[in-house]
């Protein structure tokens, strides 16, 4: 999501009050499900001494589960080896602090909560020193406080001890955190929290819920965007073992079964008539042709400095890049269970946006959300399909409960995961620039076409003038290539169409990186200069993209020839605060694009977890890589035609290049790094795969020409 | 029918037909085993028969007969196997949704060869999808692992 520097819904300064936990006293335990939790749970410490943090967050493999409770711990003083996570309620305390919302996206997790956890962690041990000063009748000052042990001359107590006590105080409001230099965990590298389940088999996701009494439904949807429900024959679905009942839902059908098999097979037994969409339905290469005729004429503005056609009269050099629909695909398909009971609903799905989700089923049951309970299991991936202002499989997931009068998990098959909609919109850039004598652009005239992600949803409120979307431009604009210049006009054109269109990693820095990049990069060759030279000249005024960028190629070798048969290619680009250099280097076997090596450069200001974000570079890169080289959705009659990774191909093992990652030491503002170093892999690619072939692939996937 | 399940024999009724992998999930409730794609493509439903790979998703359980399954579940009491330390040491999972698969799919690798080459890792996981791209870390913990079963550290 890319709503952090609009920062919507501006929150109320969340209260930092602590609930301690001690086993004893279960009236402190921050039950799931009703009544609604307490309000202050970010942290319990047992009498066994563990530490338990509350993450407002969804961990779906960016590693919060381990960032987070980091942030706590360093200001706690407590034995990390003690530090267990687990995911809060949705409940009113734990929206994000810039967003209002209880959500993750936007890259903003860690940098949205530095704040807070790191006071959460400052506020309790501050509370447990004063506990044990109280008992030891001595100064707090006196207290010294060490790996969860409090002592004070010969005295000594434990967290565990201690954590009774020290519910009881008032919390203080005048702490003051450590200064950097005096931190000893964060900005070290620190091991997953979420292993020894993840690597059991034990840990568990919204797939994997079970209890008795719950049923499993598989939902027959629309074939096609735009298409109805006419009619529909259960019978035959009724006959097969398992299988309980079949009821519609808003928009289609669902068979209810004992487990998935039966559910299954009783949706592919189902009888269903569907009335096409009146025009036909959406086809995506007629939509692209018709994004391509819109780019030749601007949009609604969103900068215009002037002069731009009077510096264009001469000498123009013109490109259109295109991007295609993408799924998110994350490896655990899509499901949801839904347990109503009298006018209380209890939810349990991998979501990234509880807050939401609360909102739309206590919409869908006419009820308020103080009635609407979610349990966050781990999140199978995320990657925005499972931040969804439509809240559409928690809807669907709630319609069917209530339908079938039993507690439901719906699951998704992989199928309906692909053609259920929410995509990255496909785009269409015409860039046309006019340069200098050296080669650097005078002038640069910008049109965006593409779906807005916001129009339509209640986000809509948030859009810029004149209907501008700003996650639609993200990275154009503002870009630092074109600080300066007078004549810059970006304009945006936003067709609507019947696609449910969604954030997808990095959102729109997927499309706008690789327009601003390869476009840079045909300027330097059209200038003949070095493309490590050409843009360094024009980022003078912006050392952190510059270092990025000089530190990549440096450590990519760029002085150097690559291997024979290899050429080399790089993008820097800035996102959620990040900035992010990579260098590819590729070949082409066989017509094939083959990517070797990449190496990354990093300045993501304060790093909370080196090894975390390395992962999530190498993590980025591969889900970057699968765009750049395989991904792309083909829609006729409003019905996707790709339907599984045999035809909606992703990067596996002997695809993946070794990716190296070099963290710049940064004092700047703390960036995202959940999804930066996504935008820039694509044009580093096809920049590469220029200087090899010659060939510049203006269009993803990247597909070779004859030769 | 009777299904040998991580050393135990367990009792089942179910469709011949049904695939292995809901058997495990939602008959007998070991939900380690994980659903991707249904189809053999992605390699998260990896389980052992008699200690080789297979899908899950796509095994009939009337084709199992007297084989002996092994799932995640079943690999070791505690997370200890050389192949599961060496994924901690390595710190290869993200959202760990796969993680089920690829962990079976490396033990089943390492069995065969205790000492696989990068072209040997590239063959045996690439069945095996990573959305989250842990692949150069799960390159690395085969090896660890390799060299872990060798004794050496």
């Amino acid at each position: 999501m890319s709503l952090s520097r609009r920062g919507f819904l501006q929150g109320s300064a969340a209260s930092l009050a602590i609930a301690f936990y001690v086993p004893t006293a279960a009236k402190a335990l921050p039950r799931l499900g009703p009544p609604a939790p307490p309000p202050n749970a970010f942290l319990r410490i047992g009498a066994d001494d563990s530490v338990t943090v509350v993450l407002a967050h969804s961990e779906m493999g960016q590693g919060i589960w381990t960032g987070l409770a980091m942030l706590i711990a360093e200001e706690l003083e407590c034995d990390w080896a003690k530090v267990r996570c687990e995911h809060a309620p949705a409940a009113p305390v734990y929206g994000h602090p810039m967003m209002g919302m209880q959500m993750t996206g936007g890259s903003s997790t860690t940098n949205g909560e530095f704040q807070r956890y790191r006071m959460v962690g400052a506020v309790a041990r501050d509370m447990l020193v004063r506990a044990a000063a109280a008992r030891w009748k001595t100064k707090p000052k006196k207290c010294v406080v060490a790996k969860g042990v409090v002592t004070a001359g010969k005295q000594r107590a434990t967290f565990g001890e201690l954590a009774e006590a020290a519910m009881k105080l008032t919390p203080a409001t005048d702490l003051t955190l450590k200064a950097p230099a005096a931190w000893k965990l964060i900005g070290t590298p620190v091991r997953r929290l979420d292993t020894p389940e993840k690597i059991t088999g034990r840990a568990q996701f919204g797939i994997d819920v079970q209890f008795p009494g719950l049923r499993t439904a598989v939902v027959l949807r629309p074939p096609a965007f735009g298409a109805t429900l006419k009619s529909f024959d259960g019978a035959a679905a009724l006959k097969i073992a398992g299988v309980e009942q079949v009821v519609a839902t808003a928009a289609g059908v669902a068979v209810v079964a004992a487990h998935f098999w039966a559910a299954k097979l009783g949706r592919d037994a189902l009888v269903a008539e569907w009335t096409p969409p009146a025009d036909g339905g959406a086809d995506s290469a007629a939509l692209m042709a018709r994004f391509r005729d819109q780019s030749r004429s601007p949009g609604a503005v969103v900068v215009d400095g002037g002069g731009v056609d009077a510096a264009l009269s001469a000498g123009v050099h013109e490109a259109v890049y295109e991007v295609p629909y993408l799924a998110h695909a994350p490896m655990e398909p899509l499901n949801c269970t839904v347990k109503l009971d009298g006018d209380r609903c209890e939810i349990w799905t991998g979501t990234q946006f509880q807050t939401g989700d609360q909102l739309a089923a206590a919409k869908v049951l006419g009820t308020t959300i103080d009635k609407i309970t979610i349990h966050t299991p781990f999140l199978g991936g995320g990657f925005g399909r499972r931040a969804n202002p439509a809240s559409d499989f928690v809807v669907e997931a709630v319609q069917v409960a209530k339908a079938a009068g039993v507690p439901v998990k719906v699951v998704w098959t992989r199928d309906d995961d692909l053609r259920g909609g929410y995509y990255r919109p496909a785009y269409v850039h015409r860039v046309r620039a006019a340069v200098d004598a050296a080669g650097a652009p005078v002038a640069w005239d910008h049109v965006v076409v593409g779906q807005s992600i916001m129009a339509g949803t209640f986000l809509e409120a948030f859009m810029g003038p004149g209907g501008v979307d700003g996650s639609s431009v993200e990275g154009i604009a503002d870009s630092p290539y074109l600080d300066g210049l007078a004549a810059k006009r970006v304009t945006l054109h936003s067709p609507r169409t019947a696609i449910p269109v969604l954030w997808w990693r990095s959102v729109g820095n997927t499309h706008t990186a690789f327009a601003m990049e390869c476009m840079l990069d045909e300027l330097a060759h059209a200038a003949k200069v070095d493309p490590l030279a050409y843009r360094m000249r024009l980022l003078a005024k912006h050392p952190r993209h510059a270092h990025a960028l000089a530190t990549a190629a440096d450590k990519a070798g760029w002085a150097t020839p690559p291997p024979a048969g290899r050429a080399r290619g790089l993008a820097v680009h800035e996102s959620f605060g990040s900035i992010v250099a990579e260098v590819a280097e590729v070949s082409v076997e066989g017509g094939r694009i083959r990517v070797h090596a990449v190496t990354a450069a990093v300045d993501c200001g304060t790093a909370v977890n080196p090894l975390g974000i390395e992962a999530q570079i190498q993590s980025c890169v591969a889900y970057g890589l699968s765009a750049a080289l395989y991904g792309a959705l083909t829609i006729t009659g409003g019905a996707v035609q790709e339907s599984n990774f045999h035809d909606y191909p992703v990067v596996r093992m002997p695809d993946m290049p070794t990716v190296a990652v070099h963290l710049i030491a940064s004092d700047a503002p703390m960036g995202g790094i959940g999804e930066p170093a996504t935008a820039p892999i694509a044009p580093a690619v096809a920049n590469a795969v220029f200087a090899l072939t010659k060939q510049r692939l203006r269009a993803l996937p990247l597909r070779l020409g004859v030769a | 029918m009777k299904l040998d399940v991580n050393g135990a024999v367990r009792e089942v009724e179910a469709d011949p037909d049904m695939p292995l992998l809901w058997v495990l999930r939602d008959l007998l409730g070991l939900p380690g085993t994980k659903f991707g794609c249904g189809a053999a493509q992605c390699g998260a439903c990896t389980v052992h028969l008699d200690g080789r790979p297979v899908r899950a998703c796509v095994t009939p359980v009337a084709t199992v007969g007297d084989r002996k399954v092994t799932t995640i579940e079943g690999l070791s009491p505690d997370g200890g196997h050389v192949v599961q330390r060496a994924w901690a040491e390595a710190d290869v999972v993200q959202c760990g949704y796969c993680q089920s698969g690829q962990i079976m799919t490396a033990v089943a690798l390492l069995e065969k060869k205790p000492d696989p080459s990068d072209a040997d890792i590239d063959a045996a996981m690439a069945g095996n999808i990573c959305r989250c791209g842990t692949y150069p870390r799960v390159r690395e913990a085969i090896h660890l692992a390799a060299r872990l079963k060798r004794g050496g550290a």
